[in-house]
């Protein structure tokens, strides 16, 4: 299993889309978390980004208390497309190569081969969560000595819970890839699906349950992306009005937590079962 | 190696079915230590299918099937096979090194080895560069060295001179003939017939998922037939048929292929005077394995119109 997982890290490490994915969700959490409240920070009162939020509550969110904040912020809908997009190309990658043959010929039997896979995935979300982190706080360190502010830290305790909260967001969503790309075998068809799931159809699926269906709440309540939501806003300081999209507090952090790692086991689950029954054509 | 004597592969009653195509139907196949057994049927006769249910890639229908003593595809089985199913598959942004690397964790096998296979397909000075830059002979010779990797007992390759050019197709059938004369047991597939005549040691061959023969490659090279040329060629047909039988002889192009001893020349040659037809040659020929192929599969067919 050891020697798996070496193999899959190897993979991973010189596999160039997985860091330019990594520096996508980078790029947009720095830009979402610093570059553009910095400019409407530094360019007064009156302006678009900062209307109706004053200057210190600006200066502030960008401050290092907040580096949680900023660091998992956008995973529950950008990084975890992102996420998902991960996973699909990773497993699928082995099917549109045909490479699947070639490693389930050698010694290991084929759960342990997806189990090093999702080991893998996990170290390489792990990489992600804090490679995000230290950016962002470096960044936060950055503003609050240019603007003299406050360098007071999270707690070492909120610092773990909001990074393995936000390590569990992506990692339920790129389980959910790794899941589709074993369902149809390729890599296109589990981005497709997937990112518009994430992007667009949950979202819409709560809003018309929200306005139309009240009834149907349960259900839009056990989907992914309204437990990553809750999860990230259960595990981070932000108030419900200024919290990104996806960010809100449907269920308890408690139940959201349980919730995600329900559908980490289902997918894990789902693409094991597969993978050791089918036929490798 | 295996020195007992016990099939290394030993395939019974093995069938494949994919909804309503029987892919493999009824297959029996047994490969012995230390030879190198081809595998020979035309493009879609169901080789790559059994070689995959071999290798634990796909699973049987119907059939008992033991590979090295164990279940196709069980770690021990395949700890101790090495194999290159179709065209070789690796990584593409990864280098020819590694990939074998990869593939040596996978196994657990020492990385030394890497080097040591890469010399062996004499690929080393290529090793750094990506797989996609490959081309198709090294990428063969990429895959056989990953199926030689683990040391195996038992090399399973399936049509590994496929799009090579002469020279990469010559040495490809030196480094398998080299796998053979160490002792390796190798399983060969292949769609070319000289190829496994001048490789195996034994073949067996497959036509549309049936097996329809095996034989020593030795014993089919000594088996000596007559070639006649002779006018009419219908009326000659007809008298050594009458002579021999339906089964002895057989119509290629312009000539008969007589299946008899050599030694009877004399007396063919007389029957066919006395009937009236010109011989204008007659010698004896070895026996190719290309002619029993097309003899076994064009009788099959025969035998499917009747």
């Amino acid at each position: 299993m050891l020697g798996s997982y070496r193999a899959e890290i190897l993979k991973l490490r010189k596999r160039s889309a997985v860091w330019v994915l990594f520096g996508a969700g980078l790029v947009l959490s720095l830009i979402f978390g610093y570059l553009l409240p910095y400019l409407g920070y530094v360019t007064g009162d009156d302006n678009q980004q900062t209307a109706g939020v004053p200057r210190d509550a600006v200066l502030a969110g960008m401050l290092p208390a907040r580096v949680i904040d900023n660091t998992i912020g956008g995973y529950p809908i950008f990084a975890g497309a992102l996420a998902l997009v991960l996973g699909a190309i990773v497993i699928g990658g082995e099917y549109s190569w045909g490479t699947l043959k070639t490693i389930f010929t050698q010694r290991p039997g084929r759960a342990a081969i997806l189990g090093a896979q999702f080991l893998g995935l996990a170290t390489m979300i792990a990489v992600w969560v804090l490679g995000i982190f230290v950016t962002c706080a470096l960044c936060s360190i950055g503003i609050a000595a240019a603007e003299d502010g406050a360098t007071n830290w999270p707690g070492a305790l909120d610092l773990v819970k909001g990074l393995a909260g936000g390590w569990l967001v992506l990692m339920t969503w790129c389980l959910a890839g790794a899941a589709l790309a074993v369902a149809f075998r390729n890599v296109a068809l589990p981005i497709g699906l997937g990112v518009v799931w994430i992007l667009g159809i949950e979202t819409l699926l709560a809003g018309v349950v929200n306005s139309l269906l009240p009834a149907l709440k349960f259900l839009s309540d056990a989907l992914p992306g309204a437990n990553a939501g809750s999860l990230v806003f259960a595990v981070s300081g932000m108030a419900a009005g200024d919290a990104p999209p996806g960010i809100r507090d449907a269920v308890d952090g408690g139940r959201a937590l349980a919730t995600l790692l329900a559908y980490c086991l289902i997918f894990a689950a789902v693409a094991a079962w597969t993978t050791r029954r089918r036929d490798v054509t | 190696m295996n020195e007992t004597g016990v099939p290394l592969v030993e395939v019974i009653g093995l069938t494949k079915r994919y909804g309503d195509t029987l892919a493999v139907d009824g297959v029996d196949l047994t490969v012995l230590p230390g030879e190198v057994y081809g595998f020979l049927g035309p493009n879609g006769a169901g080789k790559t299918t059994t070689l995959r249910i071999l290798t634990g890639l796909i699973a049987p229908t119907t059939g008992r099937i033991k590979v090295l003593g164990g279940r196709p595809g069980s770690p021990d089985v395949l700890g101790k096979t090495g194999s290159m199913i179709e065209s070789p598959a690796f990584y593409p942004y990864l280098s020819g090194l590694d990939n074998l690397r990869l593939l040596a964790e996978y196994a657990e096998v020492p990385r030394q080895r890497v080097d040591e296979v890469l010399e062996l397909v004499d690929l080393k000075e290529r090793a750094r560069d990506r797989f996609s830059a490959y081309s198709l002979g090294m990428k063969q010779r990429l895959g056989v060295a990953a199926a030689l990797l683990k040391d195996p007992e038992l090399v399973i390759l399936d049509e590994p001179t496929n799009g090579l050019d002469p020279a990469g197709m010559r040495d490809m059938r030196r480094l398998i003939r080299e796998l053979g004369s160490d002792g390796r047991t190798v399983l060969l597939s292949s769609h070319l017939l000289g190829e496994v005549q001048q490789i195996c040691d034994r073949v067996g061959i497959i036509d549309s998922g049936r097996m329809v023969a095996e034989h020593n490659v030795e014993d089919l090279r000594g088996e000596q037939e007559l070639l006649v040329r002779a006018e009419p060629q219908q009326t000659a047909h007809a008298v050594l048929t009458k002579l021999l039988g339906a089964n002895a002889v057989h119509r290629y192009d312009e000539t008969l292929r007589v299946q008899v001893d050599p030694g009877r020349a004399a007396e063919v040659n007389r029957v066919l005077v006395e009937a009236g037809v010109a011989v204008s040659e007659l010698h004896s020929t070895e026996r190719a394995l290309e002619d029993l192929f097309f003899e076994l599969t064009t009788s099959k067919e025969r035998a499917d119109v009747g």
